[in-house]
């Protein structure tokens, strides 16, 4: 809601500056979101008259003119002025500023030689005067504007234009009338009212209203007016309103229903009574039915849309938009005018569904007074036959059930307790005054009947908030709470997710946040996702589709950052991924499972003298992510994975549950993403990496444990997690640990073989072993590694 | 006996002008070794007539400890530069770097987020979740929202498409926190219908939200924490008690202006937002719009089972990029969903 300050005071004059005025409204809730000046600062610019145009007789596009600049200065003495405006000429009165006048743009003016003619003066357009982003010529001022008198009072440009952002419950403010309620009830300042008097009816016309939908319009007021002039000029004054209000400024007729519709709120439609037939219905809409509006859309409307219509075809979408055809031209003689009240249900959502909205809808949809429905047909027909002249006919109004108003009760007890401030009953009767809410007291309650404007106030906290915003949000104290002091749980055997997040902060990952929805391509390259789930309405056609894994946004940011000369790359993402799945776990049919990412691309370390350069590989990732998992040890499997290089993916296995994958990118998505390297990506559920254990405690051996080292050939097929797997099932008890500690291919080594040589630590908690026994392990284990491997000891 | 004087000065002027330990000893054994000088003396003894032997062999013994003295002060010498030699050449440039990975660093809004859930933490707050993609019933209906409100609209809700293309019915991502304030009240009322009076409520939810809506100060995706509390005396006075003091802390800055002027949530009644301003800094005496709260519906109460005569409290929602950006003088809202580690990097 836009509207220009002077507008207001002429409603209701607190004594505040414009800027207390804005704080006032803004801590009341109605949020003072722009403040703008009418015009910049300049000063000495007068109204001034032309009174005799000369060509310059050495400029050809220069004129030098006699200028009437009334009693400024006390002299009265026309003043010669040179311009170079095209629309300069005898009899026009324009703004004129006058030596020592500061224009916007810090541009003085002073007595000066123009083409060798002195000039007093310069001759304005409104871009001059900073009131116009364009001009043509001089700005044009009406035939009576008062010569002499400054440019700033005669167009009141001191004024100032506030746009306050009204939530959706105070459709009471969407007028004048509303704000200086307001401002009267905050400040005490007495407010007038808008002078909505019957005019006296001197035609005989009437049509006849009918309600076929009374819950969706339970009230309509309607009126001819006849001969009237709809070519007559809008008066400057209002025009003015309005056109600070931001409604562009067309025609008297329309322009009235609009200022109208400023001042109390109630939108108006004028209809040419001589495109009517019949009766005016007010009517949901019939099938298949259409109607060209006055945007130039035709609509197809649905079956709940109100319609207005009359006893052939419809008219107008109720409360939205007018149609084309019965709309008022400027050859309109007779206007049927409307005044309406809509119930916010019949109309909330209509004009969104088509992709617009009015002003109309903007307040029907959010309440409009039903009880200001006569006086505001009244004040526009007032000033019609003020302004195009003509007849007013009788008033014609068809009522059924108005919105009920239920007093709302509230309890002072109950003030205190939402509040946490006590109010005495004294003290809520004035501020309930104040706001003219009327009320009866029974016992410890008030009995609150809200007024035809207020569609916010349905129980008691609406009433309980009335009292705090006029009591003013800032006078509630903000005390330190009480609550009962529990402690929190703090479960160690579930790890946060922070922790996690350092864990892979510390390994050199920097944390990432991507758009869960994605590019398709996306999904079918780094998921092999068929299934997707796709946004009805996506911004982009590149965030159309959710994603099910985080691959897609890492790999965006690795390009990201090689554009941008940055070499080696290691980042991380935790978020959700989404999956249809119809089980009955999922919610709303999709599985939302948290998951943890990360891409590690570029030199395995940060360039740097100490240590040979070298790109990462897969067991540099393998080893963030032991330690990630740790105190767990997982297993980490050959797989198949769409994103993934086949010889180089592993999924991760803990306690027997896949957990994740890791492995280089896929060579075709490498070159696919024209990315200089494979980089290593990994992604695991976040909820398996949550699980912490608690540690127990086991014996520590105090006999020396003893150590031996044993190389094997194998084939190169043989994996070591399969021999592993196999010492662990064969190992004799004294055996305490196998480690792998060198892998080795090369001179001494068969084609197609390999040498492992594992560390393997025996001891016994309780004696010392002896060289027998340790020696007959070994050789229990060789042997085993020869039958089921094929393997060779290596000598 | 001056003969003596002259062969320890002879003896400590020769270990003087050594400085390897091998020709230390064989310098040594000039004198003291077998055939030393002083070996030599000390056999020449014997020939002594008894009553002198005893005098000259004082003296000479004399002599031989001097030299001893000598030679282990020069053989501690040696040592001594020999290790310095050592530590000398093994000294290294110590300004090269370190060796070794550098460390990554959380997204700063991660560092927000964590900071956001420790302070409420320390009053005793919960921290929970909730899924992305919602149903129509969390995000709006048991928020009050009635079916036509502007929220609801296709301008600002994401909807999905189900299987075969069609508009999901229902089914949107979440545009708010708010619909995990809901969940979270519902399995609060399940967990403890047992009970004649339910513990308190606090509970505080951050998480992503999605919003049809894409400029400089826009992101179709972004961050908020929604905040609950509620129990049986919880009022508004509570309310800017709470959050005052969580902007306090958070900016750690004691000046900070807070102040709560009316607005309008469907799901909160009486509804406030929440603005600051900076006492110094850049922003200084500019208000900062930065969360919405108010008192919970009462209608959002009863949605969940909970008896709104009895229980009452305050919820509130706020803008953890808005607050980071703050924080740190961050400019540009895209920036956070960009992954430029040039940007990143900054909040290692």
């Amino acid at each position: 809601m836009k509207f220009s300050e002077s507008w207001l005071r002429s409603f209701v004059n607190p004594s505040l500056s414009g800027e207390a005025l804005s704080h006032l409204l803004t801590m009341a809730g109605l949020e003072v979101e722009e403040e703008e000046t009418v015009a910049p600062a300049f000063n000495d610019v007068i109204v001034a008259q032309v009174l005799e145009v000369t060509k310059h007789p050495d400029a050809d596009r220069l004129n030098v003119c006699k200028v009437d600049i009334g009693n400024y200065g006390g002299t009265g003495t026309p003043q010669q002025i040179v311009c170079g405006a095209p629309n300069v000429a005898a009899g026009l009165k324009v703004p004129c500023a006058l030596p020592g006048a500061q224009l916007p743009g810090d541009f003085t003016i002073k007595i000066a030689k123009v083409r060798g003619i002195e000039s007093s003066g310069m001759l304005c357009s409104a871009k001059e005067l900073g009131i116009a982003e364009e001009a043509s010529g001089l700005l044009v001022l009406p035939a009576d504007a008062p010569v002499g008198q400054s440019i700033r009072r005669y167009l009141d440009l001191d004024d100032r234009l506030l746009t306050l952002k009204l939530t959706p419950n105070r459709a009471d403010c969407l007028s004048l009338t509303g704000i200086a309620r307001e401002v009267a009830a905050l400040t005490g300042a007495p407010a007038t009212h808008v002078d909505a008097a019957e005019v006296p009816v001197t035609g005989t016309a009437t049509r006849e209203i009918v309600l076929d939908a009374p819950a969706a319009c339970p009230r309509y007021c309607g009126r001819i007016v006849s001969g009237v002039n709809a070519k007559a000029p809008t008066p400057e004054w209002m025009k003015r309103r309005i056109e600070r209000s931001g409604i562009r400024a067309i025609s008297a007729l329309v322009d009235i229903t609009n200022y109208v519709m400023l001042e109390l709120g109630q939108p108006l439609h004028a209809f040419d009574n001589a495109k009517l037939s019949g009766a005016i219905h007010a009517r949901m809409a019939k099938p298949g039915e259409q109607l060209l509006l006055l945007n130039e859309q035709t609509i197809p409307v649905d079956a709940d849309v109100l319609m207005i219509a009359d006893d052939q075809k419809p008219l107008a979408m109720a409360g939205i938009m007018g149609g084309e055809e019965s709309g008022i031209t400027l050859e309109t003689s007779e206007l049927f005018l409307e005044s309406a009240f809509f119930a916010p249900a019949a109309i909330a959502g209509r004009a969104r569904r088509y992709g617009f909205g009015s002003d109309a809808s903007h307040r029907f949809e959010r309440g409009v007074d039903f009880g200001a429905t006569r006086a505001a047909i009244e004040r526009a027909t007032q000033l019609i036959l003020e302004i195009c002249g003509g007849q007013a006919c009788p008033l014609v109004e068809a009522k059924a059930d108005l919105p009920a108003r239920q007093p709302v009760r509230l309890r002072i007890a109950r003030v205190a307790k939402v509040l946490g401030v006590a109010f005495t009953g004294e003290q809520i009767a004035q501020l309930f005054d104040r706001l003219a809410l009327p009320f009866t007291r029974e016992g410890e309650d008030f009995l609150v009947k809200p007024p035809s404007y207020r569609f916010d106030i349905e129980i008691e906290e609406d009433l309980i908030e009335e009292v705090a915003r006029l009591y003013g949000y800032d006078n509630i104290p903000a005390p330190a709470p009480q609550g009962s002091l529990s402690m929190l749980p703090h479960t160690e055997s579930a790890r946060p997710v922070a922790r996690i997040r350092q864990i892979l902060a510390d390994a050199g990952y920097q944390e990432v946040v991507n758009f869960a929805f994605v590019e398709e391509a996306w999904e079918a390259d780094f998921a092999g996702n068929a299934n997707l789930i796709r946004l009805a309405n996506p911004i982009a056609s590149q965030m159309s589709v959710m994603r099910s894994t985080l691959f897609g946004g890492l790999i965006a940011n690795l390009a990201t950052n090689l554009k941008r000369k940055q070499s080696r790359v290691r980042v991380f993402e935790t978020g959700r991924c989404f999956l249809r799945d119809a089980s009955s776990s999922a919610v709303n049919g999709f599985n939302q499972p948290w998951r943890l990412s990360g891409l590690a691309y570029g030199g395995a370390l940060p360039e740097q003298w100490g240590a040979p350069a070298r790109n990462v590989d897969f067991f540099d990732v393998k080893g963030d992510l032991e330690v990630l998992l740790a105190p767990f040890v997982a297993r980490f499997e050959k797989v198949a994975h769409p994103a993934l290089h086949p010889g180089r993916a592993a999924q991760i296995v803990l306690d027997g549950k896949v957990v994740g994958v890791v492995g280089e990118l896929h060579p075709q998505w490498v070159q696919k993403y024209e990315l200089p390297l494979a980089p290593v990506v990994f992604e695991l559920d976040l909820d398996a990496l949550k699980h912490a254990e608690l540690p127990t405690y086991a014996d520590v051996s105090r006999y020396p444990a003893v150590i031996r080292d044993l190389a094997l050939v194998v084939d190169q097929q043989v994996t070591l997690q399969s021999l592993l797997d196999g010492l662990a099932q064969h190992r004799p008890a004294l055996v305490c640990d196998i480690r792998l500690f060198d892998v080795y291919t090369g001179k001494g080594i068969d084609s197609g073989k390999k040498s492992l040589a594992f560390r393997i630590v025996m001891q016994d908690t309780q004696r010392t072993l002896q060289d027998a026994e340790v020696d007959a392990a070994v050789q229990h284990l060789v042997e085993y590694l020869q039958s089921a491997f094929a393997a060779q000891l290596r000598v | 006996m001056h003969n003596l004087d002259a062969i320890v000065n002879e003896a400590c002027g020769a270990f003087a002008a050594t400085n390897d330990p091998d020709a230390l000893e064989q310098v040594k054994a000039r004198y003291l070794g077998k055939s030393g000088q002083i070996t030599e003396l000390m056999k020449g003894l014997g020939k002594l007539p008894p009553e002198e032997k005893k005098t000259a062999g004082a003296v000479i013994n004399r002599a031989k400890g001097e030299i001893e003295a000598a030679l282990n002060a020069r053989r501690e010498a040696i040592k001594l530069a020999a290790l310095e030699a050592r530590l000398a050449e093994e000294a290294l440039d110590v300004t090269l770097p370190g060796r070794g990975e550098s460390r990554g660093g959380l997204h700063p809004v991660t560092r927000t987020l964590e900071r956001i859930e420790g302070l409420f933490r320390s009053i005793g707050f919960e921290v929970a979740d909730g899924p992305e993609i919602e149903d129509d019933f969390h995000n709006f209906t048991a928020l009050n929202t009635p079916d036509d409100h502007p929220a609801r609209s296709m301008h600002d809700t994401f909807y999905l498409q189900d299987e075969s293309g069609k508009v999901a019915e229902g089914i949107l991502l979440r545009t708010h926190t708010s619909p995990i304030q809901v969940r979270y009240m519902q399995q609060h009322v399940e967990r403890y219908k047992h009970l004649e009076t339910m513990p308190e409520i606090r509970v505080i939810a951050p998480g992503r939200v999605y919003r049809v809506d894409s400029d400089a100060t826009h992101s179709p995706m972004f961050h908020q924490v929604e905040g609950l509390w509620i129990g049986e005396n919880v009022s508004f006075a509570d309310l800017k008690g709470v959050v005052a003091d969580f902007l306090r802390r958070f900016f750690e800055s004691d000046d900070l202006q807070v102040r709560f002027r009316p607005s309008f949530f469907p799901f909160t009644e009486p509804s406030a937002e929440i603005d600051v301003a900076f006492m110094s800094g850049a922003l200084k005496g500019r208000w900062l719009e930065i969360a919405g709260c108010g008192m919970v519906h009462p209608n959002v109460l009863r949605h969940v089972g909970i008896d709104p005569e009895k229980y009452i409290g305050f919820a509130f929602g706020m803008g953890p990029d808005r607050l980071t950006m703050l924080r740190y003088g961050v400019n540009d809202l895209r920036l956070f969903f960009d992954g430029d580690l040039r940007f990143l990097r900054q909040f290692v």
